[in-house]
């Protein structure tokens, strides 16, 4: 087992130190009622690579998510981006630092055409204040550009046709892509997927992960949660494991898929199996 | 029965005071609910300080029309303030609990001997339209407009009022199209949603509840300045229910619907008052009084916006994909 990588600094392990960390969390935990949702000790997520976020049902995977980007309040903890501290800072002014969130659970505005759901992902657009607003000539330039940008987006997420649709007309799936399409209207330094393939037509998933790849390219943080081992070991450079709340392993893909303690974690009774050939849900069945 | 009058009396509600009035009152409202998602039961007030505002002004502080005038929109928007700023960074239900609360508070506050300096108590404020009476520019007399015979005073009013209005739409229509509305529209349907994209969300309400509060203390000043009488007794919650009947005839979330909504809700009370009244003084209806008859066209209204909430859950222009009573 490899101890060191480019990513790491110093020996690979929970909670390690990165060589260029754009997120460090430290002693973040979060209760609910006498269940300890999140309780992590020491986290770093590398700048400009995709970093997997890994772990069974109920790990405390979502609620690190809402916990780093505003959306709920932690017990204790603090966490820099960038350098800046983001500990009690507003939901919007995460978002506007450039870090960026989808959720689990889909929150494409269904009463919004696809196409609106896409500008509104935009940041600085001087008409959506209230006075600009009144006043064309002042945001019909920006909203042009926003719209054309929205628009090459859109194409590549294969929801072009569906352009004028309200949202609501969308699939499960395509909402998640149009979600994902929405986020990256704003250029976000860390884009933070919750689940992202989840319900998406395994048609339609290779050129997600092209275009997740595709980020890195452009420099982009990414940060996802999810549960195909497959898409996990594609395409990341890194994986965190998280358990009952806690940090229980990292390293680079083929290493973690290895770990006996994240096997022991993640999969209980099929310990035996290479964790790069199963995905969840068929060990779910096996259960 | 006179089918004449009849006629003119109703038709005559399609241009009335009260009807600019509510619908005014009723755009602030479609501004709330309609595009916000912000459930406020308390237009009443708005309206009222509106009203109160420029009595105020005028006869207190012995401002000019303008004056009063912007005397009454700022005593609405601090009123939003102290509405919004503990109660919007929660779920919808506060702000309907609080403006309630509050709405009713300043119907006592507006009635009670104690403010009497400044309110008139249970008298009322009156003679405080000299200056807005002024500015008319149409010479003394009567006119007969063909359905309906008004003094110059009353064309003034309906001048300014429907004037008010035309604004006030072209307003909100040009709001409702920019940017700034369908940041409002995605808050509507969901706020978690909108704050991921970098919007304050606060603020967005916060702007929200001051201009449709704004809205509706117009509708307040054009109630009063009809008839340059203001008292407590207006400002009760049957007021804002009517506004919200108003609003749910129309469409929530359109500009037309209020409008178009409040000159129905007012040309079908009339319609119903005279034709009851004449059924009544012919003997037709010998189980009803004269003086029942003002309860009994309430009745009919809320069985109509029953059937209307049945068949027609959107009102006359909303879009039915785009109606939700879930606030
Ligand atoms: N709002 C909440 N109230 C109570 N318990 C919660 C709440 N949100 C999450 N939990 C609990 O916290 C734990 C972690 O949940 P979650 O973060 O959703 O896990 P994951 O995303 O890894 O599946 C679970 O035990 C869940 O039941
Ligand atoms: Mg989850």
């Amino acid at each position: 087992m490899a101890n060191t990588s480019d990513i790491a600094k110093g020996a690979i392990e929970p909670g390690c130190a990165k060589v260029d960390p754009i997120l460090i969390a430290d002693n973040v935990t979060r209760s609910f009622g006498g269940n300890k949702a999140v309780d992590v000790a020491h986290l770093e997520i590398p700048r400009g690579k995709i970093t997997a976020l890994i772990g069974p049902n109920g790990a405390g995977k979502t609620t690190l998510f809402n916990l780093l980007t505003g959306f709920d309040k932690p017990n204790t903890g603090t966490w820099t981006f960038e350098g800046k501290q983001l500990a009690g800072i507003a939901p919007h002014r995460v978002a506007r630092w450039g870090m960026v969130r989808t959720f689990q659970l889909t929150k494409a505005l269904s009463l919004l055409t696809v196409i609106d759901n896409m500008r509104l992902g935009a940041q600085d657009n001087p008409g959506e204040s209230f006075f600009k607003s009144f006043v064309r000539p002042l945001w019909a330039k920006k909203e042009q550009e926003i719209t054309e940008r929205a628009d090459v987006l859109l194409k590549r997420f294969k929801l072009d046709a569906k352009r004028e649709d309200y949202a609501a007309a969308l699939s499960g799936g395509q909402r998640k892509l149009l979600e994902m399409a929405r986020a990256l209207m704003s250029d976000p330094k860390l884009v933070m997927l919750d689940e992202p393939m989840a319900g998406v037509n395994p048609a339609l998933t290779q050129s997600l992960l092209d275009h997740i790849k595709g980020l890195k390219e452009t420099g982009t943080t990414v940060l996802f949660v999810e549960h195909d081992m497959h898409m996990v070991r594609h395409i990341s450079d890194w994986v965190v494991v998280m358990a009952e709340g806690k940090i229980v392993a990292e390293g680079p893909p083929d290493v973690v898929m290895k770990n006996p303690a994240v096997i022991d974690a993640y999969l209980g009774a099929h310990a035996n199996d290479d964790l790069g050939t199963v995905s969840i849900d068929t060990v779910k069945e096996g259960n | 029965m006179d089918f004449a009058q009849i006629f003119s009396l109703t038709a005559g509600e399609l241009f009335g005071v009260f009807t600019a009035a509510y619908a005014l009152c009723a755009l602030g409202l479609a501004m709330h609910f309609g595009y916000t998602g912000l459930l406020n039961f308390g237009q009443a007030a708005f309206a009222a300080l509106g009203a109160y505002g420029y009595a105020f002004a005028t006869l207190n502080l012995h401002w000019n029309m303008w004056g009063s005038f912007a005397f009454g929109i700022i005593c609405s928007a601090v009123f939003a303030l102290i509405m919004g700023i503990p109660t919007l960074r929660l779920r919808a239900d506060y702000l309907a609990i609080v403006t309630i609360a509050a709405a009713q508070a300043l119907y006592y506050a507006f009635g009670t001997s104690q403010f009497a300096w400044a309110t008139g108590g249970s008298n009322g404020l009156s003679q405080f339209g000299t200056d807005f009476y002024s500015y008319n520019p149409i010479p003394e007399g009567r006119y007969d407009l063909g359905i309906v015979t008004l003094s110059e005073k009353e064309i003034w009013v309906r001048i300014v009022a429907w004037g008010l209005v035309a604004i006030v739409a072209v307003l909100l229509v040009v709001l409702t199209r920019s940017p700034w509305g369908r940041t409002l529209k995605g808050i509507r349907e969901d706020e978690d949603a909108v704050r991921s994209l970098g919007k304050n969300v606060f603020v967005y309400k916060m702007q929200s509840l001051v201009l449709g509060g704004v809205i509706g203390s117009l509708g307040g000043m054009i109630f009063v300045l009809s008839s340059q009488t203001n008292q407590a007794s207006t400002w009760v919650s049957n007021f804002t229910f009517m506004t919200w009947t108003v609003l749910l005839l129309g469409g929530a979330a359109t500009i037309l619907g209020p409008i178009v909504g409040s000159a129905v809700f007012f040309m079908f009370l009339m319609l119903t008052q005279t034709v009851l009244e004449g059924l009544v003084n012919i003997g037709a209806l010998p189980f009803l009084s004269i003086a029942q008859v003002g309860q009994i066209r309430y009745l009919l209204v809320g069985l109509f916006l029953m059937l209307l909430v049945i068949f027609r859950p959107q009102g006359f222009f909303g879009n039915k994909k785009e109606m939700q009573f879930n606030g």
